[in-house]
């Protein structure tokens, strides 16, 4: 493991928003092809920490690193896949239109899409299962269809870091399963995988590796070490339960508290 | 068929005719950005804040569209200092120039002494008034707007519908906003002489506004729009020609109609 160089470096950032400190001081290393959960309560800093990896936000102090080059050199190969919450998805735009905007400006931003686009573009809809939704207008869509509209675009990106918020929130089981199969079909590729999640469950089972994070790095490493009561209760405070039979029960119901 | 052609003779007619259309056309292809960006007090703000150009313009007898599109620009521009540095938000900003620049607008005029009638003028556009050097103005200046969105279609597309995409794309993000904040800019310059300044804002929204309700695509959405735009223009300005009311007035409210008349018709097929 020690032989192969890690296709993520992130060293010591520090994000602030104004006054606040968002994120504080965190560092980790991804490996190639890893599938990393991103876990913590409301706040933690989990989105701010994905818009800091693809350069949207400026660093207070430390370097995140990709193949050993800080973030910047690399044009195309980090693909953010948002909350589907952040674009208006009343926008007059086909779902085609939507998948071939993950190709805009992969050979200057002027240029009219080629063949290989639109064969990236194609592929990346028949790989999430919906080439016959194409033509579809994007404000007919279902929530699941939305989410996989996004990952379609983020695969014809051909990204090598794929980075996805929260995209288990509030989507039906099909999508759910498309995009846990879209993970493991992105390791063959040796495409990275980062993905902001609540579910404590899904985290342990279907990944690599955990990040526990609330503004600080709380723990990372394999899912059953990282998380143990402990731990969680270190990244959680309140809002964690330990039952008497060993059980762990996250209470996020109630809005993060304003520090 | 005479009702239509009589206007016609005479040469202001002509020109008038020919001025809505191209104002109608631009305002309605920019105000789809307008609409779907969500910048209607933006768009509403530049069309004020052009007034103390014109002023300035007028009161030493230059050319009022220059003045106007000297004045736009560096509005526009301003919103975008006060707005990046991140210590007010963008409708802030927006809401102290606009008011600081239309109050030194009306400051200026009101020192000429036949404020009461150039001042109805350009708050509501007096498109029987346009010269031939307008016409030419109004056809270059429009052309370089809708060259430059055609050429810039795709960029803007992503910068409209998701800016966090275009930003890890590495689109240059702060400067297209600035060319659409120039472009936005010239185009109400250019609406000023037929809608004027107070309804400016209304010749970008509302047909772009009733083309979002018929479309689903942005190249037709713009097509619609501008159909609309032009439309709006010419029936507008026929009706201020025979009930003798003010042009800008005339055809602001034909564009109302119609997106009432669609408005009401989407909201009974559902």
């Amino acid at each position: 493991m020690t032989h192969t160089p890690h296709r993520l470096e992130v060293e010591n950032i520090s994000v602030d928003y104004g006054e606040k400190h968002v994120l504080k001081n965190v560092s980790f290393q991804v490996s190639h092809g890893a599938r990393i959960a991103v876990v913590g309560p409301n706040g933690a800093g989990k989105s701010t920490l994905f818009k800091a990896l693809v350069g949207l936000l400026p660093l207070q102090s430390g370097q995140i690193r990709i193949h050993g080059l800080p973030l910047g050199n690399h044009k195309d190969c980090v693909a953010y896949v948002p909350q589907r919450e952040e674009v208006d998805w009343r926008f007059p735009v086909t779902v085609y239109d939507v998948v071939m905007m993950g190709r805009f400006g992969m050979r200057g931003w002027l240029a009219r899409p080629n063949r290989a686009d639109h064969e990236a573009a194609e592929r990346g809809l028949s790989e999430m299962g919906i080439s016959n939704l194409a033509k579809t207008s994007i404000s007919d869509l279902s929530g699941g269809q939305q989410q996989r509209v996004f990952l379609a675009r983020a695969l014809a990106q051909n990204p090598h870091i794929l980075l996805m918020d929260e995209p288990f929130t509030g989507v039906d089981v099909t999508t759910q399963e498309a995009t846990l199969g879209l993970l493991e079909h992105l390791r063959m590729r040796e495409v990275t995988a980062i993905i902001s999640t609540h579910d404590l469950n899904l985290a342990a089972s279907r990944f690599d590796a955990v990040i526990l994070l609330n503004k600080e790095l709380v723990a990372y490493g394999a899912p059953r070490e990282v998380l143990n009561p402990q731990n969680l209760a270190r990244a959680f405070g309140n809002a964690l339960l330990v039952m008497e039979n060993g059980i762990v029960m996250v209470d996020e119901c109630c809005p993060p508290e304003e520090k | 068929m005479n009702f239509l052609l009589e206007p016609l003779t005479y040469a202001f007619m002509q020109r008038g005719l020919l001025a809505g259309t191209m104002v109608g056309i631009l305002c309605a292809v920019m105000g789809v950005y307008v609409v779907l960006r969500g910048m209607a007090f933006l768009g509403d703000a530049l069309a004020h804040a052009i007034l103390p150009g014109v002023a300035v313009a007028y009161l030493f007898g230059g050319n009022l569209l220059l003045g106007a599109l000297v004045a736009a620009v560096l509005v526009a521009m301003g919103i975008g200092f006060f707005s990046r540095q991140g210590t007010i938000k963008e409708d802030t900003a927006i809401g102290i120039l606009f008011a600081a620049a239309l109050s030194l607008g009306v400051a200026i005029i009101s020192s000429i002494r036949t404020y009461a009638v150039d001042l109805s003028h350009i708050m509501f556009g007096n498109v029987l008034g346009v010269s031939s050097t307008d016409l030419w103005l109004t056809a270059g200046l429009g052309l370089v707007v809708l060259l430059t969105v055609f050429l810039l279609y795709r960029p803007f597309m992503v910068i409209s519908f998701d800016p966090v995409l275009a930003a890890t794309l590495r689109l240059p993000t702060d400067l297209l906003r600035n060319v659409m904040l120039i472009l936005l800019a010239v185009t109400i310059v250019i609406s000023l002489q037929t809608v004027g300044v107070g309804l400016g804002a209304a010749m970008l929204v509302t047909p772009a506004a009733t083309a979002y309700l018929l479309t689903k695509r942005l190249p037709s959405m713009m097509l619609v729009s501008a159909g609309l735009g032009a439309f709006s223009s010419i029936v507008g300005l026929y009706i201020s020609y025979y009930l003798n009311i003010v042009s800008g007035s005339a055809i602001v409210l034909t564009a109302t109609a119609i997106f009432m008349a669609v408005f009401l018709i989407k909201r009974g097929q559902r």
